[in-house]
């Protein structure tokens, strides 16, 4: 009892009030930089909304989805968004055509083939490829591969998509993989020992029991390359020209939405001109892309999770 | 059925092997290109050092850029990249850290938190060319911190936001639930079990996301563009250690700058030959470092993981 009242005189029980009452202001900081995730995604859509609000109070929508030529920095300027949305296209498209073979057979290989430690060395090696910076695949687009397209093929313009794509492609491989072994790994192995059981052999079981087992998880990982490949800017500013170009042939030179944005910051725009309004047009509709195809990630990765 | 049965002894052995062979082949395959893939990454690292080989030198991390190739260096970008880089783990370290922590320890399972994990992962699949639109119209028009080291190292946190807080929710999963059973029943709060038991164990996991996050800060280029840093900078941001009282001045906050991948990029895009040897030669630091960083960030893992026996 003494002990007791000794306690309560020190203040220990007011101490507990005092411990319970920093909880909660604790909690509340904690909330409000769990916020800041929030704060930033509302900041992007509200500045993005609100400069391109601007950008079509001069332009109108039809223009821009309809016009072939898009030069707002000329004097005869003209407003139409195909051309930058075709070069992101074509450029995403080379991209695929290296990133999703390419990706697939390694997450086929580490998966259903590879022994558990060669996976474990080689994969975090294999990520290093995504972790190179940008600009210095650039540097490796023009500067390297672009040379060594032209040994084969003469007449290829020093700027184009093709060397750009091939290289975007490379990139992006460590991110296809990873997804796609991941959801590979996720097949259950009592899928496996039935079609081995059956007489099949590894390979016959990864093509046709557990790629299909995987679908949803592939295509998501599919559907995330995409999106970086949409996304990506400094490989494309270096090495494919910043000229837009209403076309789908990688061999020409063209520029995406997000060389354009680079294009127009090199150069000093005066604050509220609409040079400087269009880059967050640009901006706006990337970012519906790149939304698009992560929302369509998002739900099929969801979905993969919980299809056993 | 009925062919499978008329099949001889043979002909099935036949086929077979011949599965068998096909998955020898596949193998083959993967391997070559899993290796290829490696090789690449090994070929372009020499590559850049073997083009830019003339270049390293005390010189070329001592002088400000110039007109002339042969003059110009890293010195105004690699401090630019290492002030900005403070400001970047400065402010996305403890917002990360403090999120995580409210997502993993505090967050009820209720369509609140739901709406701030949706956004944590959408954030990570945006381009980061779109963080450096948003930081142009509030950090440099909005806000006035106009294109300063301020300005790129709070875009450049916003970035490595989702990664430092995904790193950290991982490792603050992995500390089992009976070291914070244990510390409830000794009458600890909520608050002094996260503090002092749940976090120290958390450490490895939290610092190895802090690196990944600045080895893909470090290397970033279109957002930093994008809100107008300038390549050509021939001077240094004010000291922060002055002479006088206070000691410290944060000037250097708000001072233009320049950063090494601005300054590859400038480099590689000058139609004059004789800058790609200056740009091979930032584009191997640039390289070095993004890749020694993802090193350490693996090593601490692999160690963390192997001294911890719970």
């Amino acid at each position: 009892m003494t002990q007791a009242k000794a306690l309560a005189s020190k203040g220990a029980f007011s101490s507990i009030r005092y411990r319970k009452n920093r909880d909660r202001i604790v909690e509340l900081l904690l909330l409000t930089a769990g916020l800041v995730a929030v704060f930033t995604t509302a900041a992007i859509v509200f500045i993005l909304v609100y400069e391109s609000s601007a950008f079509f109070d001069h332009v109108s929508i039809r223009d821009f989805l309809t016009d072939t030529m898009w030069t707002p920095l000329f004097a005869d300027a003209r407003y139409g968004i195909m051309p930058l949305v075709a070069g992101t296209l074509t450029v995403t498209g080379v991209a695929l055509l290296v990133a999703i073979p390419l990706g697939t057979i390694i997450a086929i290989y580490l998966s259903e083939f590879a022994s558990h430690r060669l996976r474990e060395t080689v994969k975090p090696v294999l990520e290093l490829l995504g972790a190179v910076p940008t600009v210095v695949y650039g540097y490796f687009a023009l500067l390297m591969v672009t040379p060594m397209l032209q040994k084969i093929w003469p007449e290829l313009p020093g700027f184009n998509m093709l060397s750009a794509g091939l290289v975007i492609g490379l990139m992006i491989i460590p991110y296809v993989a990873t997804v796609s072994e991941d959801a590979m790994r996720a097949v259950p192995r009592y899928m496996r020992e039935g079609s081995y059981a059956m007489g099949a052999t590894k390979l016959q079981t990864a093509l046709r029991v557990v790629v299909p087992g995987a679908f949803s998880g592939l295509a998501a990982a599919y559907i995330l390359g995409i999106s970086r490949a949409v996304g990506e800017t400094m490989v494309v500013a270096i090495a494919a020209g910043m000229q837009p170009n209403l076309t789908f042939n990688p061999t020409e030179p063209a520029a995406t939405i997000t060389a354009f944005i680079v294009q127009v910051s090199l150069g000093d725009l005066p604050h509220g001109s609409i040079g400087y309004q269009s880059i967050f047009a640009a901006g706006l509709v990337l970012m519906l892309f790149t939304l698009v195809f992560n929302v369509i990630g998002f739900f099929l990765t969801r979905r993969f999770r919980e299809a056993y | 059925m009925a062919a499978t049965a008329q099949m001889t002894l043979e002909e099935i052995r036949r086929g077979l092997s011949w599965r068998k062979q096909l998955d020898k082949v596949f193998v083959l395959i993967g391997l070559v290109i899993l290796f290829a893939c490696l090789a690449i990454l090994a070929l372009l690292f020499l590559d850049l050092v073997r083009d830019g080989a003339s270049r390293f030198g005390w010189s070329f991390f001592t002088s400000f850029p110039s007109r002339k190739a042969v003059n110009a260096g890293i010195l105004s970008a690699s401090v630019g990249t290492a002030l900005m880089m403070f400001v970047t783990a400065l402010v996305a370290l403890p917002v990360g850290v403090a999120a995580a922590i409210y997502l993993e320890e505090y967050a009820p399972k209720n369509w609140f938190t739901g709406i701030i994990e949706i956004n944590v992962t959408n954030l990570a699949g945006v381009p980061s060319i779109i963080y450096g639109l948003l930081a142009l119209g509030l950090f440099v028009y909005q806000f006035g911190f106009g294109q300063s080291i301020l300005t790129g190292g709070l875009t450049l946190a916003l970035l490595i936001l989702p990664i430092i807080i995904v790193a950290t929710r991982e490792s603050l999963r992995s500390v089992p639930k009976a070291i914070r059973e244990a510390a409830y029943g000794l009458g600890a709060t909520r608050w002094e079990v996260t503090k002092d038991h749940v976090l120290p164990y958390s450490t490895g996991g939290i610092l190895t996301g802090l690196i990944l996050g600045l080895s893909r800060a470090i290397g970033e280029t279109a957002p930093i563009i994008t809100i107008g840093a300038l390549a050509f900078i021939a001077y240094l941001p004010p000291s922060p250690v002055t002479s006088e009282f206070p000691f410290l001045s944060f000037e250097w906050l708000m001072s233009g700058f320049t950063a090494m991948p601005i300054q590859m990029f400038n480099w590689v895009s000058r139609p004059d030959q004789a800058f790609q040897a200056n740009a091979a030669a930032a584009g191997a630091i640039l390289l070095g470092m993004t890749l020694a960083m993802n090193a350490v960030a693996i090593f601490i893992r692999y160690r963390f993981r192997k001294k911890i026996n719970w």
